[in-house]
């Protein structure tokens, strides 16, 4: 599935462009029905693998359904309106960790990118946080917070902010020499010149350090809810977690889908849009 | 004021020279690596002044430009630059990306705390003064080569500082731009009053700009040389005059390049 996650990607990137650059109008054309089409092919294909396993009788349907009894079923969840109320649920919870971990992990870079000895001191440590499975937290957040909200927001911010952190000092590094050079020739100096030149100078690496941020909180969070869910709030890792314990098949296959759309179109919609905005500002956005 | 020249002569000025250098080394590395990149240069720049620093790559004329600018610490000797910071150009324009050309220009300003009203009034004049005003909600990759070196000198400019230090700024340009660009500093340059130091390799350049010419050494980067302009300007690069020093300065140059390789400098 990784494979067929990274196509939307790369029609994203290609439409904006095709329109905005309307030189040649059947180039352009051509170009963007290639990025819808691309993507949407993959989707038929995985569609049908999926089909042809269901109908070689290697589970019974009851275990493993086919695509079409599947989406029946999400088209049920999302006309009750039961997708976006759990949606609801869980995007507060993923909104609040982020940020949470957005705070922190952006803190934890500036001053690992300012000082070298805070650096040096802290950057083994945070790889080996990256590195981490995030799940491995939850008996301690269990332990420290017992099954709440507490719990769940302690793994997402462990999670997403070792890769926001390392994501800003990265960028750091990267920022060309000769614009600190000039900056500081023109008087900026300390603070001002890391807010001025050197944080705009890496912000494209830090979007990307957010992107990946995203996805560590996002994985974290549905490891979270599918172990800590309370009754009154039915997220979608509740959902997850209720329709195995009912043995439905269709509803897991059909919430499963709910968690990849989700975090496909936070990637395209939040932060791929960012990424490609600030590239296309700076004159970096790839010509293909 | 009296002042010893590098030649050893002595004159007497009324304003002090607009940069002093005196016996200004500067080593790299340490240990066996060790490489003396400037030895013992004595300098005087008048205020006002064009001086071109003409050599081979590798001779230290970058490194002493640094210097001046205070990018780079000196091993050993003195330096004295008047009125402040003096502003840098470098042979890439390092216009900020994400900034549009006016914020740019105005980035400066806004650095020594100049209020809104005054950096737009400023900006606009010194868009104006290099023609780029058309092109102040533009950003930097939207320019060519040309018009982004000409945006970093507005740049410059901007920072008011009595000291333009270029460091080879039209190298990577083509003849023809790098010929409109000549005339164009050199009326800024006559409108401004600045001291300018510019670094380059070819002599054509050097005489084409300056008032004196200062040829370096290679390994270590030591004075070699000074040639003083007299031709009159506005100046055109194929004039028979400029034409003529272009040719001695190349010569010399070509004299001190065998002389280094010979390890007779």
């Amino acid at each position: 599935m990784a494979t067929l996650m990274a196509q939307p990607k790369s029609s994203e990137s290609v439409a904006p462009r095709a329109f905005a650059g309307s030189r040649e109008p059947t180039q352009s054309v051509s170009r963007s029905r290639r990025g819808v089409v691309a993507p949407v092919l993959a989707v038929v294909v995985a569609l049908a693998l999926w089909q042809l396993i269901v109908w070689s009788g290697w589970k019974p349907e009851w275990v493993l359904p086919g695509p079409l009894p599947v989406l029946r079923r999400l088209v049920e969840e999302l006309v009750s309106g039961e997708v976006a109320s759990a949606a609801r649920i869980t995007l507060a919870r993923a909104a609040l960790g982020m940020t949470i971990a957005t705070l922190i992990g952006t803190s934890l870079g500036v001053c690992m990118a300012k000082s070298s000895w805070v650096r040096n001191a802290l950057s083994g440590l945070i790889a080996g946080l990256q590195t981490m499975p995030s799940v491995s937290w939850f008996p301690l957040a269990i332990l420290l917070f017992q099954l709440g909200e507490e719990s769940i927001q302690f793994v997402v911010v462990l999670g997403a902010a070792p890769s926001i952190a390392v994501g800003l000092v990265s960028a750091v590094d990267h920022v060309p020499p000769l614009l600190v050079r000039v900056g500081r020739t023109m008087g900026a100096r300390g603070f001002v010149l890391f807010r001025r030149v050197i944080f705009p100078a890496a912000l494209p690496g830090y979007v990307a350090g957010l992107k990946q941020g995203w996805a560590f909180s996002w994985r974290s969070l549905m490891a979270g809810e599918l172990m800590v869910f309370l009754a009154d709030r039915p997220s979608i890792g509740a959902r997850l977690h209720f329709a195995r314990e009912l043995s439905d098949a269709e509803g897991l296959l059909a919430w499963m889908i709910v968690v990849l759309s989700i975090g496909i179109l936070v990637d395209l919609a939040v932060f791929g849009r960012l990424e490609h905005t600030l590239r296309a500002r700076r004159g970096l956005a790839e010509e293909h | 004021m009296s002042v010893l020249r590098s030649d050893g002569t002595q004159s007497v000025e009324l304003a002090p020279p607009a940069v002093l250098v005196r016996g200004l080394s500067r080593r790299h590395g340490r240990g066996e690596q060790q490489v003396l990149a400037l030895d013992g240069i004595d300098l005087e720049i008048a205020q006002g002044e064009f001086l071109c620093l003409l050599g081979a790559s590798g001779c230290g004329k970058s490194t002493l430009l640094h210097l001046i600018a205070g990018l780079d610490k000196p091993t050993s000797g003195e330096l004295r630059v008047e009125g402040g910071q003096p502003a840098v150009m470098f042979q890439d324009s390092a216009l900020f990306p994400w900034l549009t050309v006016a914020e740019n220009v105005a980035f400066p300003l806004e650095m020594r705390g100049a209020s809104p009203a005054r950096r737009r009034e400023r900006v606009a004049e010194l868009l104006e003064l290099v023609h780029l005003d058309a092109f102040a909600a533009h950003r930097p990759h939207q320019l060519s080569g040309g018009m982004r070196q000409r945006a970093a000198l507005a740049r410059a400019l901007a920072q008011d500082a009595r000291v333009l230090l270029m460091d080879e700024p039209f190298a990577a340009l083509d003849a023809m731009l790098r010929d409109l660009l000549h005339d164009e500093l050199e009326r800024i340059w006559q409108r401004t009053g600045l001291t300018v130091v510019f670094v380059t390799h070819n002599p054509r350049e050097a005489a084409r700009l300056a008032d004196r010419v200062i040829v370096l050494s290679s390994r270590p980067g030591r004075v070699a040389d000074e040639f003083t302009v007299d031709v009159a300007r506005p100046r055109r690069i194929d004039a028979p005059d400029v034409s003529r020093l272009a040719g001695r300065l190349t010569d010399r140059l070509k004299e001190i390049i065998r002389g280094d390789t010979d390890g007779a400098a």
